[in-house]
């Protein structure tokens, strides 16, 4: 009888843990794990995110719609984040700063020459496809990485990347490691159930790296054993590793190493439907790109206009005569030189938010021209 | 109304529901039915919303590969190997702690119950400290405290304390010398078998002595001797010692050689065996006390000495009234195991946790696990209730 009562008890429980299982907060807590990781990962088909058939698409956008919106209202919506430093963030006087925020500041500028004409509308990573879909902002561009089904489901469409981001690896400094292979033998933290767990496994195991891991519960776990010194080495995706080195005991003693170890490509995103808003916001993107390949800063620009004489450089400024790119876009004939004026080229917003100088500094890498052996490559401006 | 009273029925003719047996007999039923449908209606649920999100529910998965490393294994494991390869890799590490944990706290806890106990008022006093700081810390604070606070706090690999016999104190673990087996390894086990059985024919040989002659023999003591010569007769006869001893040194990033015990199996285990001596002390010390004080002074009188008194008259009696809350305690050790997520070893609940994390398999994984700690109890609790019945007062 007893026994029979306990067999029943138990599979009671187990049935409790199972639909415990099945309730949204479970299927969340699984989750945040990815969310602290700085990047965030698409809640598909979750509960948090409503179907992308549950939110109808904004009647009547279509061409041109969401500029002249834009126009009428007066400013741009920009959805951005609010706690990353680096990319996103509310400083001490309660601007907005940042890498992505600097890219908001470029549209504003291309469509209405003025970086004041912003509202910035910070939205969390669940609100931020939601808040896409609906309209609510023009434009969402808040360290979110580029994959399929955020292409696709999520009815929104990534322009371009603005930041190769990656998982990353960091290291006391005294230590002097430069690749992955100076590991060998050590013992790395990761956090615990993450994707970088199994990217860590995979990239050591490819390489032949004997290393032991130590996998914390959470972040604050695996940073603090870090700093202890229990680790050679910590990884998670290299904006959060540079967000954690700002906070601890001594920042100045602990280096990014210069290695990936996964693709997070971090770009802005539109909504589906509106062709040329897409081309507004990617070519807004490419133009940074294009006028750092060109040398043309936002201390220079001026005097390029006036006498700059490559082809392509009196093209991206509207300097020639016979060609208006920017009526192609809808915009100004102005338009690339007021974006480089405001926030400069892209190595200009690199270094302003992510540069040597800066809390935040994150080895440039293949966040680089392609020129010189990045990956930032600008479609021709003809 | 009240006019036409029925006749009073006789005793045997009345309701079958009125009968105190039935009733009884149909509440547990009823009751029973409750819990059943209860469970149901959960399993019902958990099956609907499982098929609502296109879940099958199975275990398969297990035969995957993993695809994620483990820091400590007591067996060969890479990231090829199958998710149920690396659950049992997490049971090990598991079962490691706890058989380890076991011995240690009731090694520390019988020492911590007799010195609560003792007539040195220094002894006792400290005694009573440790049993009232560690019973009264909560057990994951503690060993938080114990990896973060002592364990981390170690000098550096590059700068280890060094200790006598080339080992080695860092916050990268414990650094001990390690035998390496060599070929003549499997020959010597051989051997100890032998010793075993040698040693156990020759206790028994004195036991049965023991009894004809009505004299103690030492059968303890002479088993043990034989089992020593043996051994180390065949250390020094088999044409090479069947183990090299290994000295941990550092090269690199980390100790190479010798056997490196991680700071959190460390903490862990240190976490645990002192907070379960803590329980284990009060649970001996109640024990104790529980043999009257009658006993005591009757051995006295029989001229027995201290010694003798705890080991044949006390103890004996004192194991009656301590075997039960102690299996209780050894069964509180090993679910406290799972305190092991905290700090970072990889024990049965942490890995399955991963799992969970990487395949989404939550029911099976849940269940698996529910299932894995209930063996362990379960046996736990089969040896120390075989235990306790031996112990027990023989009434007839």
């Amino acid at each position: 009888m007893s026994r029979k009562l306990a067999i029943i008890l138990l599979a009671a429980a187990l049935a409790l843990a199972a639909c415990a299982n099945q309730t949204p907060q479970t299927v969340e807590v699984t989750r945040v794990v990815e969310v602290t990781r700085l990047v965030e990962v698409p809640v598909e088909g979750g509960p948090t995110t409503p179907p992308p058939t549950a939110v109808p698409l904004p009647q009547g956008v279509g061409f041109g719609e969401t500029l002249k919106r834009v126009r009428d209202r007066g400013t741009l919506i920009c959805g951005v984040n609010n706690q990353v430093p680096g990319f996103g963030f509310v400083d001490s006087a309660g601007n907005y700063t940042g890498f992505d925020v600097d890219y908001c500041k470029a549209l504003a500028a291309a469509i209405f020459n003025d970086v004041s004409k912003i509202e910035y509308r910070p939205v969390t990573a669940e609100q931020r496809f939601p808040a896409l879909q609906s309209g609510e902002i023009d434009v969402l561009i808040r360290n979110t990485t580029w994959t399929l089904v955020r292409d696709t489901d999520n009815g929104g469409n990534f322009v371009a990347t603005t930041f190769y981001d990656g998982q990353g690896m960091m290291v006391p400094a005294s230590l002097g490691a430069v690749t992955l292979e100076d590991l060998d033998g050590g013992t790395i933290c990761v956090q615990r159930g993450t994707t970088t767990e199994l990217n860590l496994a995979d990239q050591m195991a490819a390489r032949g790296i004997s290393y032991t891991p130590a996998v914390f519960e959470d972040a604050n776990g695996t940073f603090a054993a870090y700093a202890e010194g229990r680790c050679d080495a910590v990884t998670t995706d290299k904006s959060g590793l540079v967000s954690r080195r700002s906070v601890l005991p001594d920042p100045d003693q602990h280096v990014i190493m210069d290695v990936t170890l996964s693709k997070e490509p971090l770009g802005p995103m539109v909504r589906q439907g509106d062709d040329q808003w897409f081309d507004i916001v990617q070519w807004t993107v490419f133009a940074t790109f294009a006028a750092e390949e060109f040398g043309i800063t936002s201390g220079n620009v001026d005097s390029a206009v006036a006498s700059d004489t490559r082809p392509e450089v009196r093209r991206l400024l509207g300097a020639d005569e016979n060609t208006d790119l920017g009526a192609k876009l809808g915009l100004s004939k102005d338009w690339a030189v007021n974006v480089i004026r405001a926030v400069g080229n892209y190595a200009e917003i690199y270094d302003r938010n992510l540069g040597p100088g800066t809390l935040t500094a994150i080895p440039r890498g293949i966040n680089n021209l392609y020129t010189n052996g990045g990956l930032l490559y600008s479609p021709p401006f003809r | 109304m009240a006019t036409e009273s029925p006749p009073a029925r006789p005793a045997p003719l009345r309701s079958f529901w009125r009968d105190e047996r039935v009733i009884q007999a149909a509440s547990q039923l009823l009751f029973l039915a409750l819990i059943a449908w209860v469970g149901y209606l959960l399993i019902g649920n958990m099956l609907a919303a499982l098929r609502r999100q296109g879940i099958a529910l199975g275990f398969d998965f297990l035969d995957n590969a993993a695809g994620f490393d483990i820091g400590e294994t007591l067996i060969r494991y890479t990231i090829a190997d199958s998710f149920g390869r690396a659950l049992l890799v997490g049971l090990l590490n598991t079962l490691l702690v706890c058989a380890l944990g076991i011995v240690l706290s009731t090694l520390l806890g019988l020492l911590v119950g007799v010195a609560r106990l003792s007539a040195n008022v220094l002894v006792n006093r400290l005694a009573w400290l440790f049993i009232e700081a560690m019973r009264n810390i909560p057990l994951l604070v503690l060993l938080v405290f114990i990896y973060q606070g002592i364990f981390l706090k170690l000098p550096r690999a590059r700068e280890a304390l060094a200790l006598p016999g080339s080992i080695f104190l860092s916050n990268r673990g414990v650094a001990l010398p390690w035998g390496i087996p060599t070929d003549t390894f499997t020959a010597y086990l051989a051997v100890l078998a032998a010793g075993l059985v040698l040693a156990v024919l020759t206790g028994l040989g004195l036991a049965v002595r023991a009894r004809r002659s009505g004299r103690p023999q030492p059968t303890l003591a002479a088993g043990l001797l034989v089992f020593l010569l043996a051994a180390l007769a065949g250390w020094f006869l088999l044409p090479q010692p069947p183990l090299t001893l290994d000295r941990p040194a550092i090269q690199g990033l980390n100790f190479r050689g010798g056997r490196v015990l991680s700071p959190e199996f460390m903490a862990l285990l240190l976490g645990l065996v002192i907070y379960t001596a803590a329980f284990i002390g009060e649970v001996v010390r109640a024990g104790i006390q529980a043999v009257s004080h009658g006993q005591t002074e009757a051995a006295r009188a029989l001229g027995l000495t201290g010694a003798q008194t705890l080991r044949l008259v006390i103890l004996p009696q004192a194991l009656r009234v301590i075997i039960p809350p102690l299996t209780s305690q050894y069964l509180n050790l090993t679910k406290n195991s799972t305190l092991a997520a905290a700090i970072a070893y990889p024990d049965l609940f942490s890995i399955s946790s991963t799992i969970v994390n990487q395949t989404g398999r939550s029911v099976e994984m849940i269940a698996v696990v529910m299932s894995l700690y209930l063996a362990v109890s379960l046996l736990t609790a089969l040896i120390m209730n075989a235990y306790n019945r031996r112990v027990r007062l023989v009434e007839r």
